[in-house]
């Protein structure tokens, strides 16, 4: 939308700081050195450019292709062909189980990935001996990448896998978790918020971090119990960390691809398909770019209403308070 | 909120602990069961690792015979390189570990140069149309980049592409595909404004008297004071890059330019030996995780800096 083009940073519009404030500093300065419009407009060049051509075009592309029968791969040049690619779109089954699966993962990652990280968070917001390591230990899979992370708990989710043969340890015969659609989909979701929930947990403890300390011995003066001081002292004070994680969560469950594509294809009997999933198959495997940026759109308006709604909600709050 | 990154995770803030007289002794069981537990977890987040790593070493046969036990996760029995050597013989792996270094490598330099020069403009010169600017920059942050991966796609299919010599269409298959789309970054021009804010204006001021120009002014004197913004940026932008999968997935073809991660898929389609497989994730792991341990303060202050921005 706004490009940096010439006439805001034109000699008259760019006026250092400094040079505002300090008349004499602007004419002291040789002005054949700084020419703060040129100078300005150099550095910002490769950063807009970069930004227009691979963000806000391709952001663009995404409503306009989607109205179009673009191939990724064709001689001819694409053609508008109106809601088409809806009408295909909403006739699908494959996409309304793909639609199912991501907004299920999603449901149910949110809670629980936040939850269990905000538990980790608390249980190591202390200056007990060790924080330092267990810290690190449930970091460890963040760094980890997701592909990796993905690979190796296929194996662990063999029938006959790391998981299966500790369960039989107990005497319980683990199913067969990745073939089987009713355990496929909660297999990556366990999966998926083991490898990130050290992320959140270490966003959780920089807001815990932030309650003044004179909170907790207020309360415990007026007698609360740990958990009543939680749920007023330590809550109430994680409102905008809380914000930041659910929209962020929230915003990469709905991008599940890597641990789908690596782990099952979207099977069995497409339990495991999701939006971005289906996006990739029809956009780059049979080339239909049309098609998969009316994909795209769905999953752009999806993100759009969600982040719209928790900021709604969150505003709301801060309103009557 | 900006004070919130620097106290997090050092490990000098004061601890929530409260003791409530008399509560001495349950705080003394309490602290043996959060230990417990604490340990507990610490086994579920880093055995499965440390399975990857120990497997590794292991012939499938060793691998599947030790499951159900603790040797699962122990270097015992059969314990050797086959596997290593095994991944170097079966895929162009150095290749692919070159690819994925230098990729991940411009990418964190060339973002570093170009978003720390654009949220310096943003940041210390005044001019109309800013405050438009850095809104736009921030709205573009809620959009997940697989919204647009796949018109991207038709679109650097499109774009001239320049290999020296000369002009041709399309920009697929090469590395300028998996670098150039990520230098510039709304977070990065983000977290670079914000600190920038914080240095002192009279800094420009003092070195305008002396003549410095605006980029004199940059690159002498906001960029040496900005260690903690660009140790930031550099993880923030490394760990995606390195991990990246999605775009070179759909971009790279010929194995010359192929990442590492996507290599990764070749023992998916091969007839799986796990124990290679487990080599190969190791080897793109373990540096990682490495880094990770070596400079663990910069790489948590720079997560717990990203939630500043809620």
């Amino acid at each position: 939308m706004t490009t940096p083009t010439a006439e805001p940073l034109s000699e008259a519009g760019v006026v250092p700081r400094a040079a505002r404030t300090t008349g004499t500093a602007e004419r002291r300065a040789p002005s054949g050195t700084r020419s703060p419009g040129l100078v300005a407009l150099l550095m910002l060049l490769p950063a807009s450019v970069l930004i227009i051509t691979f963000l806000l075009v391709p952001i663009g592309l995404t409503f306009v292709l989607a109205f179009t029968n673009a191939r990724l791969i064709s001689p001819e040049p694409a053609q508008f062909i109106g809601v088409t690619n809806f009408v295909n779109l909403f006739s699908d089954d494959t996409f309304w189980a793909s639609l199912r699966n991501t907004i299920i993962f999603t449901v149910v990652i949110v809670p629980v990935q936040s939850g269990a990280a905000l538990g980790l968070a608390v249980l190591i917001n202390s200056k007990m001996r060790g924080t330092n390591f267990f810290r690190t230990v449930y970091f460890l899979p963040v760094v980890t990448s997701m592909v990796v992370v993905s690979m190796l708990w296929l194996f662990l989710y063999q029938p006959n896998g790391l998981i299966n043969a500790v369960l039989a340890n107990f005497g319980i015969a683990g199913p067969d978790w990745l073939g089987n659609p009713k355990t496929a989909l909660i297999a990556i979701i366990l999966m998926s918020a083991w490898q990130a929930m050290g992320f959140h947990m270490v966003i959780w403890l920089s807001g815990l971090q932030t309650i003044a300390q004179e909170l907790y011995e207020a309360a415990a003066l007026d007698g609360a119990n740990r958990w009543q001081q939680f749920v007023n002292v330590t809550w109430p004070g994680l409102r905008q960390t809380r914000t930041f994680i659910l929209i962020t969560i929230t915003i990469a469950a709905f991008g599940l691809f890597s641990q789908v594509n690596i782990m099952t294809q979207g099977g069995p009997l497409n339990s495991t398909t999701t939006l971005v999933f289906q996006a990739v198959r029809s956009g780059f495997q049979q080339q239909q770019t049309g098609y998969a940026s009316a994909i795209s759109l769905v999953f752009f308006v999806l993100v759009l209403a969600v982040s719209l709604v928790q900021r709604h909600l969150t505003r709301d709050k801060e309103a009557t308070r | 909120m900006s004070e919130v990154l620097t106290r997090v995770a050092d490990g000098t803030q004061a601890p929530h602990t409260v003791s409530v007289a008399g509560a001495d002794r349950s705080g003394r069981g309490r602290a043996v069961l959060v230990t417990v537990l604490k340990s507990l977890l610490a086994l579920v987040f880093g055995l499965p690792l440390l399975f990857m790593i120990v497997s590794s070493f292991k012939p499938d046969t060793q691998i599947f015979a030790d499951l159900g036990g603790v040797r699962a996760f122990l270097p015992v029995g059969d314990i050797g390189l086959d596997n290593y050597t095994g991944v170097f013989d079966r895929v162009p792996f150095a290749q692919f570990l070159f690819n994925s270094v230098f990729i991940s490598v411009a990418t964190v330099v060339g973002g570093l140069v170009v978003n720390s020069m654009a949220a310096f403009v943003l940041a210390r010169m005044r001019f109309r149309g800013q405050k438009v600017m850095l809104a736009v920059i921030l709205a573009t942050l809620i959009v997940p980049f697989e919204v647009m991966a796949l018109p991207l796609l038709w679109e650097v299919n499109l774009l001239p592409y320049f290999d020296g010599v000369e002009f041709s269409q399309g920009w697929l298959d090469t590395y300028a595909v998996q670098i150039v789309p990520f230098i510039a970054n709304a977070f990065s021009i983000f977290l670079f404004y914000q600190y920038f804010d914080t240095i002192p204006k009279e800094l420009d001021e003092a070195a305008m008297i002396d003549g410095a120009g605006w980029f004199r002014i940059y690159r002498s004197i906001i960029v040496p004071l900005s260690g903690p913004a660009i140790a930031t940026v550099a993880i923030l932008t490394f760990l995606p890059a390195w991990n990246q999968y999605l775009w070179p997935l759909m971009v790279t073809q010929s194995e010359a330019v192929r990442p590492a991660m996507v290599g990764i898929d070749y023992f998916r389609q091969l007839n799986v030996s796990w124990g290679q497989l487990m080599a190969y994730a190791s080897v793109i792991t373990v540096p990682v995780l490495v880094l990770f341990i070596a400079f663990q303060r910069s790489f948590v202050n720079s997560i717990a800096s990203s939630g500043v921005k809620g």
